[in-house]
């Protein structure tokens, strides 16, 4: 109970000696504590960098940032190839596209919350160790950053549709599943494209003026190189999810058990080849395009990337690419020898010539303007540019062989599709004469552009010549592509094809042309990367940490070849768990396989080009089991 | 008939005395690495050939695993093989021993020859017109102060040329100036050997620091001399009228 008798004189009185006692005590000790803390606090505004001794921050950055970019070109990529496959599948009535396609889906689930799980790490590393350069990104993005969001909330539910409603929309249904599939990947696209905005910024920055937050990030999304790496990536994580499919099926393959297993993925393996190659012939363009971008934007990171200490790099890359076109070349070509019996001797020396040219225009590729020499070997060539073979160090030979490269493996493709079947069409031996000499005149054309870009001027070279030879190489690919087509459509199958039969260096090929991929990847994208030098943002943010320097080109090597392999075992960890309950339903699955080894759906024609499984049945009649492979 | 692991072995063979004896002749030595690279490719273009079919991978492989194995190689064969195995630790050795002897030769090392130029010369357009006066202009200038070493054919051919290794530029070659713009040459031009960026280490290069004789203007116009006389357009973004 108060006494309100007693308070009032209570308050008017002095403060008693505890209070100031107390008063004192409080003030050592919390204006020390809230001086300390205005101190920190504004320390840690001023904090610009920090570091993870022993490891270092940039190489930590390093191998977060190309684990989520790689594991975001798997989640990406694979959506394209899983809806292509069941739209391919949906067409031609065959079921089992459908069933390729939703067993790549199955795998988006657990790859896709690995790669948000990546990005969010990477996101907090950049936050802790880089927290001046993402104040700034963050003060010029942040509308965009919203957008990402939404786009993410967007499609993880249509992801969850998309793959939880398989089975229940199928049949007059399928429609509706074939839209979510294409929202996904549009919201895929989405995805893909904002974080790019972010990053070429980096690259090639432009002026930011005044107005409201989203016209500013809007103007810095629009940045030179912002398509040209849209472009370029959408490709490659097509080219990406093709030969990750390839590198399953080949592992699965030499894995399988059964016959009926072998005949699975080894048509699997055909077609994530398929699909890799198909990507990868465009690719090169948009590289090209990137890199003129990138040049016009700048002279100065141009030459750092094509003619400076990255020049490097791209020798590397082109050996990289040679393996991967070579890698392709020779799965097909084995295709040929072993899913086609009988057809070895009859394409050996059109084999024998693409395989010359091929390895012609890969010695043109990978040798450099200035040539690795001893102090003897540059005394003897006059310096270390030779003065024959140094013209092959130039982009005009370069661009020239890498179209004769394309236009090979489209070629070896096109002979791998006619295989076996002999063309029944009034007019196929016009057609045939026309394709011919049509190759012919490509060739020569994309040669003599070439030879003739030593003698114009640069401009001359690149807005035309370069332009005009990949025109001519679309324009072949484009028209014999549907050409051949309806000559297929009314060939008649001379030697059926026969699937489970490649040998176990398929499979080989098929895992070294996904690991050719993703070490490709690693590689430009540290190029992309260093080009920037020792700015964050090129021209507007210096690098002031302790790492601003370019590290030694083997020292990159090692942390490509790192990340590289870290990768692979985080796409077996994800195989692995995806396909871990398969084991229990395989048995009577399989089972009954191996009692109708003609139970793979057939159609009435070949859905994907080369495919040819319209008389796999008969063929199987004439196999005489399974007898191991070379 | 010769087995296909025979031809690819004389194929090799072929392949490496073409570049390293023959080629010589009508052109510059080969580096070890060129040759190193061509060789490897055409064992590889073999490789792949001979491999396509499960016969010619036994006609390829058969040899080397009978070989490893020891089946079926006696007499003169299997005495072969047992020297070749005696001598092959023998060889690694040896090649241990070269390459890590000490040499008073520099090791092969990849230069970079166009280096990125610094900031304040990157946009840069020459101001002056290209008129016949500012050609002819360029073309005395560099007659009087480039040619000693780059040649009055802007060859690389000058009379002090043969006192410089690497030698000096040859801009006829459409892999030397013709890939650069004119503000690259005028940085060049300009700051010399000495200028040369860490990036373009080591910095092997004689060329003097002509800011120190030079007006820019002279530096431009001998530019413009340059190009004329090589027979050489620079690279722009647009196209000339």
């Amino acid at each position: 109970m108060k006494d309100h008798g007693t308070d009032e004189p209570r308050r008017s009185r002095l403060p008693s000696t505890k209070f100031w006692a107390w008063s004192v005590l409080w003030t050592l000790v919390l204006l020390p504590t809230w001086v300390w803390a205005q101190d920190a606090a504004t320390q840690a505004m001023s904090v610009e960098y920090r570091d993870i001794p022993g490891i270092g921050s940039r190489n930590v950055i390093w191998v977060v940032a190309q684990q989520h970019l790689l594991l975001a070109g798997f989640v990406l990529g694979v959506p394209i190839f899983a809806w292509v496959c069941e739209l391919v599948g949906w067409k031609s009535n065959e079921a089992r596209y459908d069933k390729l396609a939703k067993e790549f889906t199955k795998l988006l689930t657990s790859a896709y919350a690995t790669t948000a799980l990546f990005g969010g790490i990477l996101l907090f590393l950049l936050i802790g160790l880089y927290p001046k350069l993402m104040a700034y990104l963050s003060d010029i993005f942040f509308p965009s950053f919203l957008a990402y969001c939404m786009l993410f909330l967007m499609e993880t539910a249509v992801l969850y549709m998309y793959w939880y409603g398989w089975d229940a929309m199928q049949g007059s249904k399928k429609w509706i599943h074939l839209s979510l599939g294409f929202l996904l990947n549009l919201f895929a696209l989405g995805i893909m494209i904002v974080p790019n905005s972010w990053a070429t910024f980096q690259a090639s920055p432009v002026v930011v003026g005044d107005g409201t937050a989203i016209e500013r990030a809007w103007a810095a999304m629009w940045n030179p190189t912002w398509w040209p790496v849209n472009i370029h990536r959408l490709i490659a994580n097509v080219v990406l999810g093709g030969f990750i499919c390839g590198a399953y099926a080949g592992i699965r393959y030499l894995l399988a058990t059964s016959r009926a297993e072998r005949e699975h993925y080894d048509w699997m393996g055909y077609v994530g080849n398929f699909i890799g190659v198909f990507g990868m012939l465009p690719l090169p363009f948009a590289g090209y395009w990137l890199m003129r971008e990138i040049y016009q934007y700048n002279q100065q990171m141009g030459i750092t990337l094509m003619g400076g200490f990255l020049a490097w790099l791209f020798i590397l890359q082109a050996m990289l690419i040679g393996v991967l076109f070579l890698g392709a070349n020779y799965y097909f070509w084995m295709g040929i020898t072993y899913r086609i019996p009988g057809s070895e001797q009859r394409y050996r020396r059109p084999v024998l010539a693409m395989l010359i040219v091929l390895m012609v225009c890969l010695g043109v590729w990978m040798t450099p303007h200035s040539l690795v020499a001893s102090l003897e070997e540059a005394r003897k060539m006059g310096g270390t540019h030779h003065p024959l073979l140094g013209v092959f160090g130039v982009m005009s030979a370069k661009m020239t062989v890498s179209n004769l490269m394309i236009l090979v493996t489209f070629m070896s493709f096109i002979m791998y599709w006619r295989a076996g079947k002999q063309e029944t069409a009034a007019w196929a031996r016009v057609a045939k004469s026309v394709m011919g000499a049509l190759l012919v005149i490509a060739g020569i054309a994309v040669i003599v552009l070439g030879v003739w870009g030593y003698f114009v001027p640069a401009i001359i070279r690149i807005n035309y010549f370069s332009v005009a030879q990949v025109l001519i190489v679309l324009f072949i690919m484009l028209t014999f592509t549907p050409l051949t087509a309806v000559l297929m459509k009314s060939a008649r199958t001379t030697t059926e094809m026969v699937w489970g039969q490649m040998p176990i260096r398929a499979a080989y090929c098929l895992v070294s042309n996904a690991v050719m991929v993703i070490l490709l990847m690693s590689l430009m994208g540290y190029a992309r990367s260093s080009s920037r030098v020792h700015w964050h943002i090129y021209g507007v943010m210096r690098d002031t940490s302790d790492y601003a320097y370019s590290p030694a080109l083997g020292y990159a090597a090692a942390f490509m070849s790192l990340n590289t392999f870290v990768f692979c075992l985080l796409v077996a960890f994800i195989f692995w768990v995806a396909t871990m309950g398969d084991a229990g339903k395989k048995g009577p699955e399989q089972g009954q396989r191996e009692q109708d080894p003609a139970r793979v759906p057939e159609g009435m024609m070949p859905a994907m080009a080369g495919g040819s499984p319209g008389k796999d049945h008969h063929a199987r009649a004439q196999v005489s089991g399974w007898d191991g492979v070379s | 008939m010769k087995s296909s692991l025979a031809k690819t072995a004389i194929l090799l063979v072929g392949m490496y005395v073409f570049l390293k004896f023959i080629l010589p002749l009508f052109t510059a030595p080969l580096p070890a690495s060129l040759i190193f690279l061509y060789v490897a490719l055409t064992f590889a273009a073999a490789a792949i050939f001979y491999t396509m079919s499960g016969a010619g991978l036994d006609d390829f492989m058969g040899p080397i695993g009978r070989f490893l194995t020891g089946e079926g190689q006696t007499g003169l064969a299997g005495t072969a093989r047992l020297i070749v195995f005696a001598l092959f630790p023998v060889l690694v050795g040896w090649q241990t021993y070269t390459k890590l002897a000490p040499s008073d030769m520099p090791p092969a090392e990849n230069r970079t020859i166009h280096p990125a130029p610094p900031g304040e010369f990157v946009g840069l357009a020459n101001p002056f017109p290209r008129t016949p006066e500012n050609i002819m202009m360029g073309q005395g200038l560099y007659a009087a102060f480039c040619s000693p070493c780059h040649g009055a054919n802007f060859d690389g051919k000058g009379p002090a040329a043969v006192g410089f290794n690497p030698p000096p530029a040859n801009f006829s070659d459409p892999g030397t100036i013709a890939q650069l713009q004119e503000s690259y040459l005028f940085w060049r031009i300009k700051k010399g050997g000495v200028g040369l960026p860490v990036e373009g280490m080591p910095w092997k290069s004689a060329m003097p620091r002509w800011e120190k004789e030079l007006p820019d203007e002279w530096i431009w116009k001998i530019i413009m001399g340059e190009y004329a006389g090589a027979g050489q357009s620079p690279r722009t973004w647009e196209e000339e009228e």
